[in-house]
């Protein structure tokens, strides 16, 4: 019997093509939509996540200042001096390494090719506290960081627009009147969370930037790295009493510098855009039940406008159960063709926006399945009523409905 | 079976003091009074009356599709007016043919699949549906045409296919209600021959609504109704001599 109501029920919307359609677009839309912001939301949080971890996940930088911004009036609060450093490194337990950083921006030329880009000052701790491989080369010497040479190792960026295809590694660039050695190529890490290309970089020993680019012995921040097995909140306590120390902050005033922990913000930001997922998420659904009330529409009216068919079906022997699951399988049968769709734009959505949002391309699929088997279930629930109601029709009245 | 004038004596149909109501109260409104009629198996019988009359209510309870509000309605020996709806429609299914005035074909919807609907409620698979369909359609003398929707067939075409559709299920009656009441008297005359040659060569009982006298000719029996109750019964001894 299921399928010859099956059958009946194929039938019914091969003849109404237009009217099938138009019962299923609100399907359609509502499971391309949640199928999309879903995918879209955890396409962005995955980007999100991977910033931060390029960042480093076990970071904490320290800055002088308040908050992001330098806020407020007042005199400029002072930078780090390299005894900070050191004395962090020494007197705080879990700090793997601290790496300084002082930066400028310069001109970097070579075979008659220039580039503008960021120099970072700093030790090979940098390399230690977060995660970036050299492609080539190698790190600074203990005889270049303390000599302050005039050696560089650069970002992807800066190695395409100077060098092209060829090996940079050994060859003398200038950066503004420096003339220096590159020893080593970084990988690639792409785009930062915020804008901002993270290649274009030329990272020298801190002492040169210092000597022959910035002019001071001022150190602009801190990446300090924190031993996994130590608590970071406790390693920022002990970071913030120590500085406090050492820059004599009077007790009850306030830290003319701040402690930003990547891991605190990866937690942050993941929250924000789950948070926004579920918000978008959330009205994709609604989409997707007023889509259900447009299927019980349509079909209450078809009900109506097919009683006479009712009437002959009854009439030829249908009995009302049969007439109900033809109803209600044709319901189901069409929210599920629309279900089916919807996927299908719900991907080909995905995949021309993910480029646009720049976020990678995934599938997700519990969430096709999820929307899938509600499409499937708002095809029952929104059936019912329609199908009840053409199978107590009685036969002689149905007969004569014009 | 059963040939002109030859009618066999065994009931299939007997109804016994069929009384019906509409409504309740002071509004009311009695369309049978009390209707006794015994339908001989193979039987062609015309049913007459002026609107009202009652004799659209007692095709209706004849058919299954309605209940009497009182007295006995037996079919092949089953109390039809004791059966639910369901087990109604199941006796429909199985031993009833309905061909309406208005042939109540599906739109949109070829000649062969209309036939074969009531084998799909069956339960028939494909090939047998397929084979009783052509061969119904064949009898109709249509099945050149069973690819073809209503609406690019004719009028008495229509009603052909719908006899089909009344016959696949080789039905021990077949009931029609003014089943010429749509078309030029020709057209009438080829339904009603078919009609004739159904109840003649295949056994089917036939009972016919119908105003017009020319039709009820082709009857063996002719039953008049008035005032919710059976006037007279004439037997036609020479039916067919339209044919």
């Amino acid at each position: 019997m299921l399928f010859t109501t099956f059958t009946l029920a194929v039938r019914s919307i091969r003849r109404h093509l237009l009217r099938s359609f138009l019962t299923i677009l609100g399907i359609v839309i509502g499971v391309a939509a949640v199928v999309t912001m879903v995918t879209l939301g955890q396409a962005t949080t995955a980007a999100v996540q991977q910033q931060i971890a390029s960042l480093g996940t076990n970071i904490l930088q320290v800055r002088p200042g308040q908050g992001f911004g330098r806020g407020g009036g007042g005199p400029r609060p002072p930078d780090f001096e390299q005894a900070d450093v050191d004395a962090v490194r020494e007197q705080i337990g879990g700090v793997t390494a601290v790496a300084p950083q002082a930066q400028s921006t310069a001109t970097a030329i070579y075979n008659g090719a220039n580039w503008s880009t960021t120099i970072n000052g700093t030790t090979n701790a940098y390399f230690q506290v977060q995660p970036w491989n050299l492609t080539g080369g190698r790190t600074f010497s203990r005889a270049e960081e303390e000599a302050g040479k005039a050696v560089c190792i650069i970002g992807n960026t800066v190695r395409t627009n100077l060098f092209r295809d060829t090996d940079a590694i050994g060859k003398r660039m200038r950066v503004n009147n420096i003339s220096c050695d590159v020893i080593g190529t970084l990988e690639t890490r792409g785009q930062a969370g915020f804008g901002g290309d993270q290649d274009d970089i030329v990272i020298m020993p801190i002492k040169t930037v210092q000597r022959r680019l910035t002019g001071n012995r001022d150190i602009r921040l801190m990446l300090v790295g924190i031993d996994a097995d130590y608590d970071s909140a406790q390693v920022q306590d002990q970071l913030s009493t120590l500085l406090r120390e050492r820059r004599r902050i009077e007790p009850g005033a306030e830290d003319n510098f701040n402690i930003f922990d990547t891991a605190q913000i990866s937690a942050t930001l993941t929250g924000t855009t789950t948070l926004l997922t579920s918000i978008v998420t959330a009205v994709a659904a609604i989409s997707l039940v007023v889509g259900g009330i447009g299927i019980m529409n349509i079909m209450l009216v078809s009900v109506t406008e097919r009683t006479r068919e009712i009437g002959i079906r009854l009439a030829i022997g249908a009995v009302a159960r049969e007439v109900l699951l033809q109803f209600l399988v044709e319901a189901i049968v069409l929210s599920m063709l629309g279900g089916l769709v919807g996927l299908v734009i719900g991907q080909i959505a995905i995949a021309l926006l993910a480029p646009v949002m720049q976020v990678p391309w995934i599938f997700v699929p519990q969430i096709n399945l999820i929307a899938f088997a509600i499409s499937a279930v708002i095809g029952v629930v929104f059936g019912f009523f329609p199908a009840r109601r053409a199978a107590a029709l009685n036969p002689i009245d149905a007969l004569r409905h014009e | 079976m059963a040939g002109a004038g030859s009618v066999a004596p065994e009931p299939i149909i007997r109804l016994r003091g069929v009384t019906k109501t509409y409504g309740d109260g002071p509004t009311a409104f009695q369309a049978l009074k009390g209707v006794d009629l015994d339908i001989a198996r193979g039987d062609f019988v015309a049913v007459m009356g002026p609107s009202g009359s009652g004799k659209s209510t007692t095709m209706n309870i004849l058919g299954c599709l309605d209940v009497p509000t009182g007295g006995e309605f037996l079919f092949k020996d089953v109390h039809v007016e004791t059966l639910d709806r369901d087990q109604r429609a199941l006796l429909r299914r199985k031993y009833l043919g309905f061909v309406f005035q208005g042939f109540n074909l599906l739109s949109r919807t070829s000649a062969l699949e209309n036939v074969e609907l009531p084998l799909l409620y069956r339960g028939d698979d494909k090939k047998v549906r397929r084979e009783r369909g052509m061969a119904a359609l064949e009898k109709v003398g249509l099945d050149k045409w069973w690819d073809h929707t209503p609406a690019e067939l004719s009028g008495g075409q229509q009603q052909r296919v719908a006899i089909a559709r009344a016959i696949v299920t080789a039905p021990d009656v077949l009931l029609a209600d003014e089943p010429t009441g749509n078309l030029d008297s020709e057209r009438s005359v080829e339904i009603m021959k078919l009609l004739t040659d159904l109840n003649r060569n295949s056994g089917i009982t036939v009972l016919m609504v119908t105003h017009e006298p020319d039709m009820a000719a082709f009857a063996h029996t002719v039953v008049h109704f008035k005032d919710g109750l059976v006037e007279r019964i004439d037997q036609n001894h020479r039916q067919g001599e339209a044919v």
